[in-house]
């Protein structure tokens, strides 16, 4: 068997490379179902990071994880970002933090059934990526959610704060700390 | 001209964040080289002991590294939670395909009106999984500092001049055999602000998409050779010899092309359960 080529920090300068038109959107525009999730990124002293960077997978409404191409749609013309094509649901996001550590996606609503978006945390500092959930609903019973004591388990749990708008900090370290989360098997 | 008085903003290590009080605790002026390196020493020796003990060698760094003053409040000191839900949307992933990449994405020497200057170099291998299958038509992005080690981004004020030629980004989806291949220009060095005198050596960053999101990467591959690497604490992260030497490159003549290029090869391993297959153990 090959061993895994080790991880490395994205560092500081990732913003001209990896960010992309629409990373933020992958709700179509005017989407009835359309939600907003955003929160703030901080670190151990509770100061917020200016410069890490968030992806997002997640099921499509109907439950699918097929997902589909076009998160990144170009113009074959200029080489540039078209931006999404308004149809398809790619179930992919990327989006920096601003320079205040804040962050949001415009996407859909994940099935009942698993109601969270996959979120993998990088950043200056951070040597190897974290997963973490964003659930949008508590479920009624969800195996990673009922092992964790109650403090832990709100790290997971967006805060609705109504209209469409849920909110989910992420605490790298600290008293808040998020649930970060292991898929080695 | 002191590393303190230059305008870069490399680290950011003038943040406001004093760091935890105590041992570690950064020191009001910046550390040195040899203080770095002690530290290096001493976190690969405790790796080595327990190794030593039975542990298997790492793979990764560890998330608290603190020779790399920014890891010191950028990691979580709680465990990861084990998830191991068949059904986990992470156990399948983002695709891409045509519409996310232009022909001459892969050509990082070519996305201007003129040639960048620099050694031209050609980039290219293999991405696998862990069980040796190849990851086949996903996303390969990379970024790097232009030949005088200056990235084309606004925080990068060190004293290098830009190139109007060369941005240093490029995309490519990997072939049928996972395969991919970048043309670009060789990156210079350059220094930061963690310690004294820090110089990071040569190196591109990669990210890397699998067919389940929990194989998702993000790293730097170096160059062979590079009289820098037993100073930084960025590859030093990686306690393991043979890990870290899984990052660096390997000149391969035959990837050169004559009087245009020369050719380094560098495979890729992806980590992570992948989507919708067996278990490696019962796979093979």
């Amino acid at each position: 068997m090959p061993r895994p080529t080790p991880s490395q920090t994205v560092g500081p300068f990732y913003g001209y490379a990896l960010p992309f038109t629409d990373g933020a959107r992958p709700a179509p525009p005017g989407h009835p179902d359309a939600i907003t999730l955003h929160g703030v990124v901080r670190d151990g002293a509770g100061q917020p990071i200016p410069d890490a960077l968030l992806e997002f997978w997640q099921a499509a409404p109907d439950g699918s994880l097929d997902g589909h191409p076009g998160s990144l749609r170009r113009d074959p013309v200029t080489g540039g970002f078209l931006g999404r094509d308004g149809v398809r649901f790619t179930g992919f996001a990327r989006v920096p933090t601003d320079a205040d550590g804040h962050w949001r996606v415009h996407t859909l609503r994940p099935p009942a059934s698993a109601p969270y978006l996959s979120v993998c945390v990088f950043a200056r500092g951070l040597m190897h990526h974290l997963y973490t959930r964003a659930y949008l609903a508590e479920p009624a019973a969800d195996a990673l959610l009922d092992a964790l004591p109650a403090r832990r388990r709100a790290t997971l749990v967006a805060r609705d704060e109504g209209a469409g708008v849920h909110r989910f900090d992420i605490h790298l370290q600290g008293e808040k700390e998020t649930v970060f989360l292991d898929f080695a098997r | 001209m002191s590393p303190a008085s230059l305008p870069s903003q490399r680290t950011g290590a003038a943040a406001p964040n004093p760091g935890p009080a105590g041992p570690g605790a950064t020191p009001p002026t910046p550390p040195t080289q040899q203080d770095i390196s002690a530290e290096i020493a001493a976190a690969h020796a405790r790796a080595a002991a327990a190794v030593a003990a039975g542990a298997a060698p790492p793979d990764h760094p560890p998330r608290d590294f603190a020779p790399y003053r920014s890891s010191v409040l950028r990691h979580p000191r709680q465990s990861l939670v084990s998830v191991g839900d068949p059904e986990a949307a992470e156990l399948r992933g983002p695709v891409f395909g045509v519409t996310d990449v232009t022909e001459t994405d892969a050509d990082l020497t070519r996305q201007h009106l003129g040639e960048p200057l620099g050694e031209r170099i050609t980039v290219s291998g293999r991405v696998t999984d862990r069980a040796g299958r190849p990851v086949r038509g996903q996303l390969v992005e990379i970024w790097q500092a232009n030949a005088s080690g200056r990235y084309a981004h606004q925080r990068d004020q060190h004293p290098a001049p830009l190139d109007p030629h060369f941005t240093g980004v490029g995309r490519c989806l990997t072939d049928d055999l996972g395969r991919y291949r970048f043309t670009t220009i060789k990156p210079g060095a350059y220094p930061w602000r963690n310690h004294d005198n820090a110089w990071r050596p040569a190196h591109i960053h990669f990210s890397l998409f699998g067919t389940a999101f929990t194989q998702r990467l993000v790293t730097q591959m170096y160059f062979p050779g590079d009289p820098l690497f037993p100073y930084d604490p960025i590859l030093q992260s990686v306690t393991d010899q043979a890990a870290r030497e899984r990052l660096v490159a390997a000149y391969d003549h035959a990837l050169s092309v004559p009087e245009w290029s020369l050719g380094y090869r560098w495979d890729i391993v992806l980590d992570g359960p992948a989507a919708t297959l067996p278990d490696p153990e019962e796979g093979s």
